[in-house]
């Protein structure tokens, strides 16, 4: 290892996407409905009561286990992690601490250099959700705190990878893989807010390692990253040290800060939960059958429809995106992929917008008018965006505009014409001069009203000339 | 054992005032019965505690929760239907 | 209905839903079961006011099975204490001798019953707080197996010590209340083995009773171990055969059980924040003091006690050798009791070393904590345990206790029911 290497290791916390829970059967489809509206005496943490585990959340656990390549032992088991927040109502966390559901595993990203990287994990956990916590009362600090327990018992599993990461990119890829992969499974919904949270530890080689916390995006991610590094390499220039410490990430700034909390390690006291028996789930892994992953997703891209790598892995790197590409491949499977990740992508990224957002049928007719020659690349785009702006059919939309192709006749028409009319381009051209077919061209473009199709044009344009 | 100071810290991790006057008895009552806990120290390795070896499974279906108002019933303060708690510093 | 021994903490008389085995039967419920729509204090001024939104799974049971409940009873606060000496809202008398603690942590239940004001009572026993209040008092307290009751609804103090059980006048009555009470509950993970559904037989006739030595130890009231040893004489004559035996284990199990339960509470109760419910902390605080205030102010000093025990056994540095060797311990206890029912069916002794103490004689900790040496070993293995009475010292009543296998209620109860037979024929 160099001697300036850079060197993350990421915690990451994500929602699975039960109906339930992960103790109780109170709904965890909170976030449209009022505070304190998804919450029962056991996530409420009344006295007396008990937690059940939810069967499915152990499920997709074990599928996210299985999809990473992970260990899983035999029995694993609950642990409470004690500490008091005005979050977390039972003073405990359900977690699981020394017996954790799976062990080891590996995520595999595009390395920095080129090539695959394997990323090491460390192990995978479940755990459940505390509350939310909203501050009110005016000034810089908050007078007190409002506490909502709708999101407290939603099962969280907690993936935690070795340090092998070396930059803020490959960081921002493994969280991409994993989000991607998570999707893939059924067990994630990224589009919920808050259903992924990171923590990330960075540290220069030789020097301590800071904790960074509260990073709640993705882009996030790579700008805590990025930002603590440079803090980092700064304070190494200067000869100063790097604290050991904690540090809190502010999404609006960009900046982490030093935690206002005693730096003290905590004493969370854990002990195996007494309320829940081990749970020996480790012979459901045969039964588990995992859908096709990514990965395989994208060779099968390249494979089945001859998209290059890069393409391949745009396309697949998110389940919707994956599922919307092969809704509208159609014949021209190249033409459709250039179309969604080069043109499609960039307009709805404009418009802070999802591929949710698009009607797959009303895309395809556009790509078959551009396919067959109907409109031009150019009218494409602008038809593209009408599409995804209006609710107008895109026949209807070439039609009222008059962006079709004009017929052969106009074209010869135009180039008779211009040719007559530009007499000294056309000697300038017969000179030597390629630049004149330009010129020329754009003349017939012109006329047509930019409706021919250019490379049309060029090409009959220089026949013509030829003649 | 223990000194006050040491029970200071315990009562602090457990988030539970122990008032200065009455520190030194509690502290000499506390010291006697980890004294007597000691006797665990001659305790052979003999037996792992083992414990009951079924798993118990809930079916994720949705059960109805309780109606906002009774989630905030034996709050002693709530604002626009969140529960009130002091703030962390 | 007069309480002058202070055995309720609220009084209500509200009848079952519907007819059934209790259907016109009294029932009190200790004040650490949750029901729904009544105070639940667990003896604690930090829930006074507290009211639950839902019915522990017994209760419903109850309700289901026609009993009224009468009310709430007194107990030490959160069940830590062996005479109710601890509650937060004053100490129950013994019905007995008013002078004299009715035993705890269940003493309102067991003063209830004893004073006639409820025919029945439930109580919960952690390490004897069923059935040393039924010894002291004179009435018969049963602790089920861990795990043929369900726990949802009871407040926790010791999750893997604890039991809800039945108290009354007769093992009749303890036997009709606990089949109503031992149903399954898939809201309780730790349930394990069949309902209890059996009728009492009257019979050891062909039992072997082991009877540990450790049992009749050092600390034991010389005339209460003579009460008991009669007792056994009794059943020997109802035809079991009587059997010396050892426990070596038992030197181990006190401290198992103390260091157990109070790493467990110090858990259970860091939820008393005086947010969700509780007095309320003083939200102009900040959340760290407002937290300390609340409980320094409302816990009692016992229970202030037992947090710090517990939380110093789970501390960094101490759980290997606290914890971490209780739970051994504890294995070893459970695995004592499997090799002496190997041989035997039943284990005899007193329930409690003394008869019941004076109000205020117990002022020491750890003096307390000794009274429960014969209690807990039950609670470490989670085997079935019965207290009847068995005649008295000084007029105070004396409790024969009997120990079955883990699942094996049945037998306890046969051989209870063949001793109270015997006695009050």
């Amino acid at each position: 290892m160099s001697a300036d290497q850079v060197i993350i290791g990421l915690e990451i916390h994500c929602q699975l996407d039960t109906r339930t829970k992960l103790f109780c059967g109170c709904s965890t489809d909170y976030r449209d409905d009022g505070p304190n509206t998804h919450v029962c005496p056991v996530c409420l943490g009344l006295p007396g009561t008990m937690p059940a585990v939810n069967r499915r959340a152990v499920e997709y656990a074990l599928r996210v286990a299985k999809a990473f390549n992970c260990e899983i032992p035999e029995e694993c088991e609950f642990s409470r992690k004690n500490y008091f927040y005005p979050d977390l109502p039972k003073g405990y966390q359900i977690t699981q601490y020394d017996r954790p559901l799976a062990l080891g595993g590996h995520i595999v990203i595009e390395a920095e250099e080129g090539g695959e990287k394997k990323v090491r994990l460390t192990r995978i956990h479940m755990e459940e959700d505390p509350g939310r916590l909203v501050h009110r009362g005016g000034g810089a600090r908050a007078r007190y705190s409002l506490v909502d327990y709708n999101r407290s018992g939603v099962p969280l599993i907690e993936i935690v990878t070795e340090p092998d990461l070396r930059s803020p990119k490959e960081a921002r890829r493994l969280l991409a893989k994993l989000r991607a992969t998570l999707e893939y499974l059924g067990v994630f919904d990224s589009e919920k807010e808050g259903s992924l949270r990171v923590d990330a530890n960075v540290s220069i080689a030789g020097h301590d390692r800071v904790e960074i916390k509260n990073i709640s995006s993705y882009k996030g991610v790579e700008k805590a990253l990025t930002f603590e590094i440079t803090r980092q390499r700064s304070l190494i220039r200067r000869g100063a040290t790097v604290e050991r410490e904690t540090r809190h990430f502010v999404e609006a700034r960009g900046t982490t800060t030093a935690s206002r909390s005693k730096v003290e390690e905590h004493d969370y006291r854990y002990f195996p939960e007494p309320d829940l028996p081990p749970l020996r789930v480790a012979s459901w892994l045969d039964d588990i059958a995992l859908p096709e992953l990514p990965d395989a997703r994208r060779e099968r891209f390249m494979q089945q429809y001859g998209l290059s790598i890069n393409h391949a892995r745009t396309l697949t790197g998110d389940l919707r995106l994956a599922e919307f590409f092969e809704a509208v491949a159609g014949e021209d499977p190249v033409l459709a992929a250039t179309w969604v990740a080069d043109t499609l992508l960039g307009e709805l990224n404009y418009r802070d917008r999802t591929i949710a957002t698009v009607d797959p049928i009303r895309f395809r007719s556009l790509l078959s008018l551009v396919g067959s020659g109907t409109i031009t690349d150019r009218s494409g785009v602008e038809v593209l965006r009408l599409v995804l702006d209006t609710p107008e059919e895109p026949a209807s939309i070439v039609e009222r505009l008059g962006l079709a192709v004009t017929g052969d006749d106009a074209v010869a028409t135009a180039i008779a014409e211009v040719l007559a009319e530009q007499p000294q381009a056309v000697a300038d051209y017969r000179a030597g001069k390629g630049a004149a077919l330009n010129y020329l061209a754009g003349q017939v473009m012109k006329k047509t009203r930019g409706r021919a199709d250019p490379r049309e044009v060029g090409r009959r344009l220089a026949e013509a000339l030829a003649e | 054992m223990v000194n006050e100071s040491d029970v200071r810290r315990i009562a602090e991790l457990a988030d539970v005032g122990i008032p200065a006057e009455v520190l030194p008895t509690f502290t000499a009552q506390f010291n006697r019965i980890l004294e007597y806990f000691d006797i665990l120290d001659t305790l052979g390795d003999e037996c792992t505690a083992k414990r009951p070896l079924h798993t118990v499974l809930r079916e994720d279906v949705v059960s109805p929760s309780l109606p906002q108002e009774a989630v905030l019933a034996n709050a002693a303060e709530d604002e626009d239907g969140f529960v009130k708690a002091p703030r962390v510093m | 209905m007069d309480d002058r021994f202070n055995a309720y903490l609220l009084r209500s008389d509200v009848p079952g839903r519907r007819s059934g085995p209790l259907a016109g039967r009294t029932v009190a419920i200790k004040d650490n079961i949750s029901t729904a729509g009544m105070e639940t204090t667990c003896g604690s001024r930090i829930l006074k006011g507290y009211v639950p939104p839902y019915d522990a799974h017994v209760v419903s049971l109850l309700r289901d099975a026609g009993a009224t409940i009468n009310g709430k009873t007194n107990m030490d606060e959160f069940g830590m204490g062996t005479t109710t000496e601890n509650s937060g809202f004053g100490p129950t008398l013994n019905p007995v001798d008013t002078t004299r603690v009715p035993g705890g942590s269940s003493g309102g239940s067991a003063a209830a019953v004893a004073a006639g004001l409820a025919e029945m009572a439930l109580g919960t026993d952690t390490g004897g707080s069923i059935r040393c209040p039924a010894a002291f008092c004179g009435i018969v307290g049963f602790k089920p197996t861990y795990g043929r009751v369900s726990r949802y609804g009871l407040v926790a103090y010791a999750n893997s010590l604890e039991t809800i059980g039945p108290m009354g006048r007769t093992v009749g009555d303890i036997s009709a209340l606990l089949r109503v009470i031992s149903r399954p509950d898939p809201r309780d993970s730790t349930m394990q083995g069949l309902p209890y559904e059996h009728d009492p037989v009257p019979s050891v006739r062909g039992r072997t009773i082991g009877v540990p030595a450790e049992f009749f130890g050092e600390g034991v009231d010389p005339r209460v171990a003579a009460k008991v040893r009669d007792s056994i004489e009794t059943l020997a004559a109802c035809g079991a055969k009587v059997v010396p035996v050892s426990m070596p284990t038992m030197k181990f199990a006190l401290a198992a059980y103390y260091i157990t339960c109070t790493s467990e509470a110090s858990s259970n109760l860091a939820r008393y924040d005086g947010v969700r419910f509780g007095p309320g902390a003083e939200v102009q605080r900040s959340w760290h003091d407002a937290f300390t205030a609340v409980r320094a102010e409302h816990f009692g000093e016992e229970v202030r006690r037992r947090i710090l025990l517990g939380t110093f056994a789970l501390s960094a540095g101490y759980y290997g050798r606290y914890y971490g060797k209780a739970q051994t311990a504890r294995a070893q206890v459970a695995a004592d009791f499997e090799r002496l029912f190997r041989s035997v069916d039943l284990l005899a002794g007193p329930t409690m070393p003394t008869v019941a103490f004076r109000l205020g004689e117990l002022a020491d900790p750890l003096s307390m904590y000794l009274a429960d040496i014969l209690t807990v070993p039950a609670n470490l293995a989670g085997v079935p345990a019965i207290s009847v009475p068995c005649g008295s010292v000084d007029g105070l009543p004396v409790g024969l206790q009997l120990m079955g296998r883990p699942f094996d209620d049945e037998t306890v109860i046969d051989a209870a029911a063949a001793f109270e037979a015997e006695v009050t024929a």
